[in-house]
């Protein structure tokens, strides 16, 4: 009985983040456009988006290879499955023992390198200049995430989320220097991971800076919508985890009560609206980076990740 | 019992080699050579298994009357030497298939076939060797042969200078490692390995052989700043040879290191973990960044070697310092993340130059400028040199990334660690390996989206055939085995367990019998992954999107020319190259690393001429290190050259001011 309700509670996570992360994106648009005084879409616009290119027919291009067929279906399971191990409600899911910390942005890594894979196939300069920036950021932003991930991991003792959730919302630690680093250098990550402005701009197509529409440029009709499907995944991603990380206050415990469950999900749904605010109104307020100030603001994420790392291990000792 | 059986394979490997001269000349010599080696190599790797897993008494050793007279030539299979043998006949099983169908493309047959066998005898007998006589001459017997088969095609110019280059560092390092075993055995001159185990160096003697034993084997493992001869050497030779000498000769190397300072060198000092965590760290980053201005194919790979095996050293070097405190759980982690990806990169690294030696045959080229678009045309070769590309770049779920993900856990640990030189030291090395990691699959993503992807950029390109049968078959089992390694690990680290017990007292705890087959490193990590399950939910929530949609929603496909932004250009030569898809890198990096520096040279309006840019990039360590040795060496010849054309008187009057001299030293010697 209670495998089948840990099954069902995993179930219910894996939809629950497919169906959520549509709406994250078109509340953070809502939120950008009313802060710039449009009136801007509705709310459920990315929904309607998403149905409409999978209804459409696929325009291949004459020189894709079968690898450009199959990789939108790559990227979007690794993207979903790395979101959905981890804890959004509820923590000490069914599965989500199965990959720490360290596996999940390895598996980000791997819908990444499939989707650089992708810009090169068809043979075109917009693919091959998308693809060969976006490993550049990747080059940066990935160990500066796993920076991030040591100094967490040696605050809280383990690279599960789920430990790191309970860990941290115990208390114990209390304030720590190392932590503010992380959360700082987090959000910097996440910014580039999701290609947000400053470092590139997801309401573009045709500039020259860009980095992730230029690679999906050759993509059409569903292979668009489940690539499309995939971004809006990984930005709930990186809310969830800032969410379950640095306020990881509301997660229904292992055994929690339907209504430990109920309070966890609407604090959960307001973790992400509070974070698709900030997301937005940070958006507004800041320009576009030129692609080679990109380096020295990534640049400055790792070096936050390995201050707080130093600092640790020293302070172990004291 | 088993070591006996052992050295009557090498000793069948090594009566190959004569049959195989007198084979060579007629076509079936090489179904002959490479069948009978891929026999011989099952039959050792199958004994080494059965050491590995204990079904032998495992240090039974067995003396030979040869070699030094009062020493004789010792050998001995014991947990170590196990596993490395089950690394170098696996290596060389899968290169002797794939040579079957490879080797028949060969223009010399006899300058490849007769050293082939002799070289995987020699590296058998390196990892099986037990006194320092017999491992020295092993060891020397290996370089030789290697270094024929890398001038196997001596015609090309470029090779026969990788030959030197490889000839000389060689001898320097078996150099350096004679005189670290000449101080191991002390002044009784005792040189088995039993003698050693039981006499302990004092500290001053033990830092200069593990000092020497890094440049020794190291420069034999291709560790930064000796590294220079390996992108030569290893490309030059004939693939399935390359694959033998990047996937398995550097990890005979890492087997020297482990070895000596694991085994003979006795209990380690602190500092120990601290020079070969530092070499691993700047290692694997210098060799991943050296491998991205790589375009050429083979030698990109080559330069990979040198990157996985900072990482190597970096296991190792975490499990000399956890060893160092007796902090022995956390040393056996740090060992097995290392011993693992030794296993995991010979695999990978044989099949990606398969990979590289198939397009190599078909196309005729090494340059990637020259290749693209052959996953149209082969794609088999395609997909398996894919999978090498994921498992090589540490991504879920292939073995690459379980060793990676082991390596970081220990990494974890070592907080506890109480000098501070290593509190400050192994984080910025985790940096590195984090940074050496995202740069790899950055490399792959070009390796194989400029030689695989896109549009063909030559007419050999275009035309290219899917390979043989015989070197699929290889490349398939290697690929298997990446993804076997990748989602159930926890075989290979009970694998490892004799051998971390062996080395530093305890081993990982048991992992086959975790539920669900997840490995858990060990208590203090408190952490857990598991490929199979992570495996399964990709494919199944790939298979479930794929159903879903081409049922529920569309699954009408047209083609028509790309869309480019309504500029498509015909012209295959608008695509990414691999030069450019490296430039963003190369500007972030490169300038402080190479000295890289952009001159583009654009005409006068209404000029003709073409616009140009020209890359300059400056192998820093190269110009600082090799260059002015080897100018040294230029100067100091030119001079003493005048001594070979002196008049007679002048001879005679050199000799005697010899003698006189030498005679002056014997007196005032005390």
């Amino acid at each position: 009985m209670a495998l089948i309700r840990d099954f069902a509670l995993q179930g219910a996570q894996m939809l629950l983040v497919l169906l959520l992360s549509p709406l994250l994106t078109g509340f953070v648009r809502k939120v950008k456009a009313r802060l710039l005084r449009r009136q801007g879409p509705p709310l459920l616009q990315p929904y309607r988006d998403l149905i409409r290119l999978m209804r459409k027919d696929v325009v291949l291009a004459t020189s894709a290879s079968w690898l450009f067929r199959v990789i939108p279906y790559i990227i979007f399971a690794g993207t979903w499955v790395a979101a959905s191990l981890v804890p959004t409600f509820r923590s000490g899911l069914l599965f989500s023992w199965s990959a720490d910390l360290i596996a999940i942005i390895a598996l980000l890594g791997s819908a990444r390198f499939f989707q650089a894979l992708a810009g090169l196939d068809v043979g075109t300069s917009f693919g091959g200049i998308g693809s060969s920036r976006e490993v550049m950021i990747a080059s940066l932003a990935e160990p500066a995430m796993l920076m991030i991930v040591f100094t967490l991991a040696l605050v809280a003792g383990s690279t599960q989320l789920s430990s790191m959730a309970a860990y941290m919302v115990s208390g114990e630690e209390g304030l720590r220097v190392s932590l503010g680093l992380a959360l700082l250098a987090m959000i910097m990550v996440a910014i580039a991971e999701n290609a947000r402005i400053p470092i590139d701009n997801p309401a573009t197509h045709l500039e020259l800076t860009m980095v992730h529409e230029a690679m999906v440029l050759e993509y059409s009709g569903r292979h668009l919508a489940l690539i499309d499907l995939s971004s809006e995944l990984k930005l709930l991603l990186y809310i969830s985890v800032i969410g379950c990380l640095f306020a990881p206050w509301g997660i229904a415990g292992p055994d929690a009560t339907p209504r430990a469950i109920a309070i966890g999900l609407a604090v959960y749904v307001t973790k992400l609206a509070v974070g698709g605010f900030l997301l937005a109104v940070f958006e507004t307020a800041i320009a576009k980076m030129r692609v080679f100030r990109v380096p020295a603001f990534l640049g400055a994420a790792l070096m936050l990740g390995l201050l707080a790392t130093l600092l640790l291990f020293v302070s172990r000792s004291l | 019992m088993m070591v006996v059986y052992a050295l009557y394979g090498v000793a069948a490997l090594v009566v190959l080699a004569p049959i195989a001269i007198a084979f060579s000349a007629s076509p079936r010599g090489t179904s002959v050579v490479y069948g009978a080696s891929l026999m011989i190599t099952l039959t050792l790797g199958m004994i080494a298994l059965l050491s590995l897993f204990g079904y032998s008494d495992q240090s039974s050793t067995v003396t030979l009357p040869l070699g030094l007279p009062w020493l004789g030539a010792h050998f001995r299979i014991d947990a170590l030497a196990a596993f490395f043998l089950v690394v170098v006949n696996l290596g060389g099983a899968s290169a002797s298939l794939f040579a079957l169908g490879y080797g028949r493309h060969e223009h010399s047959p006899q300058r490849v076939l007769p050293f082939y066998p002799a070289y995987l005898a020699a590296m058998n007998l390196v990892v099986m060797a037990d006194d320092a006589f017999s491992f020295l001459v092993s060891w020397e017997f290996m370089s030789l042969t290697s270094w024929a088969l890398v001038i196997a095609h001596h015609r090309i110019r470029e090779n026969v200078r990788a030959g030197y280059i490889y000839l000389l560092m060689a001898s320097f390092g078996t150099l350096a490692l004679l005189l670290a075993f000449g101080l191991l055995a002390g002044a009784d001159g005792n040189y088995a390995f039993d003698a050693m185990r039981a006499s302990h160096p004092s500290a001053a003697l033990a830092a200069l052989v593990l000092v020497l034993t890094i440049v020794g084997a190291g420069s034999k493992a291709g560790v930064v700043p000796l590294h220079a001869w390996l992108p030569l050497a290893h490309p030059a030779a004939p693939s399935h040879v390359s694959a033998l000498m990047s996937g398995v000769m550097t990890k005979v190397a890492v087997y020297g290191l482990v070895r000596i300072v694991f085994d003979l060198l006795g209990p380690p000092d602190w500092w120990w973990s601290m020079a070969v965590l530092a070499v691993g760290g700047i290692t694997a980053v210098m060799g991943v960044l050296y491998a991205l201005m790589q375009h050429d194919l083979k030698r990109l790979l080559a330069y990979h070697t040198v990157e996985n095996i900072g990482i190597i050293y970096i296991g190792l070097g975490l499990a000399l310092a956890f060893k160092a405190y007796d902090m022995q759980l956390a040393a056996a982690l740090a060992l097995t993340a290392g011993l693992f990806h030794v296993f995991n990169h010979s695999v990978f690294k044989s099949l990606l130059f398969f990979g590289a030696g198939a397009v190599l045959n078909s196309t005729g080229e090494r340059d990637m400028e020259h290749l693209g678009g052959l996953i149209h045309r082969m794609p088999q070769t395609a997909f398996v040199f894919l999978v090498g590309c994921v498992a090589i770049s540490a991504l879920p779920p292939l073995n690459g990334f379980v060793s990676e993900w082991l390596t970081f856990q220990a990494i974890l640990l070592s907080p506890q660690l109480p000098a501070w030189g290593l509190k400050f030291l192994v984080p910025a090395v985790g940096a590195l390996l984090a940074l050496s990691a995202a740069l790899a699959a950055a490399c792959f993503v070009k390796a194989f989206g400029v030689s695989f992807l896109g549009r063909a950029r030559t007419p050999a390109a275009a035309q290219a055939q899917e390979t043989d049968s015989n070197s699929l078959a290889a490349m398939y089992f290697l690929a298997a085995l990446c993804l076997v390694a990748g989602i159930l690990p926890g075989f290979f680290i009970d694998a490892l367990a004799p051998v971390t017990k062996s080395l530093v007292g305890v081993s990982m705890p048991h992992q086959a019998g975790v539920e669900w087959l997840s490995i858990v490193p060990i208590a203090e990590s408190r952490s857990s992954y598991n490929g199979l399950l992570v495996f399964i939910f990709v494919v199944l929530s790939g298979s479930v999107a794929a159903f879903a949609i081409h049922r529920l929603a569309s699954d009408k496909l047209r083609r028509a020319p790309a869309w480019d932004c309504g500029y498509p250009d015909p012209s295959t030569a608008t695509q990414y190259t691999a030069s450019s898809f490296a430039q963003p890198i190369r500007r972030v990096y490169g300038a402080t690393v190479f000295r890289a520096r952009e001159i583009g040279e654009m005409p006068a309006p209404g000029a003709m001429a073409p616009a140009r840019l020209t890359v300059e990039l400056h192998d820093l360590i190269w110009d600082a290190a090799y260059a002015p040795i080897a100018g040294f060496i230029g100067y100091a010849a030119d001079r003493l050259n005048v001594l070979q054309f002196l008049t007679i008187r002048r001879y005679l009057t050199l000799v005697f001011t010899a003698l006189v001299l030498l005679l002056l030293v014997l007196a005032i010697w005390p």
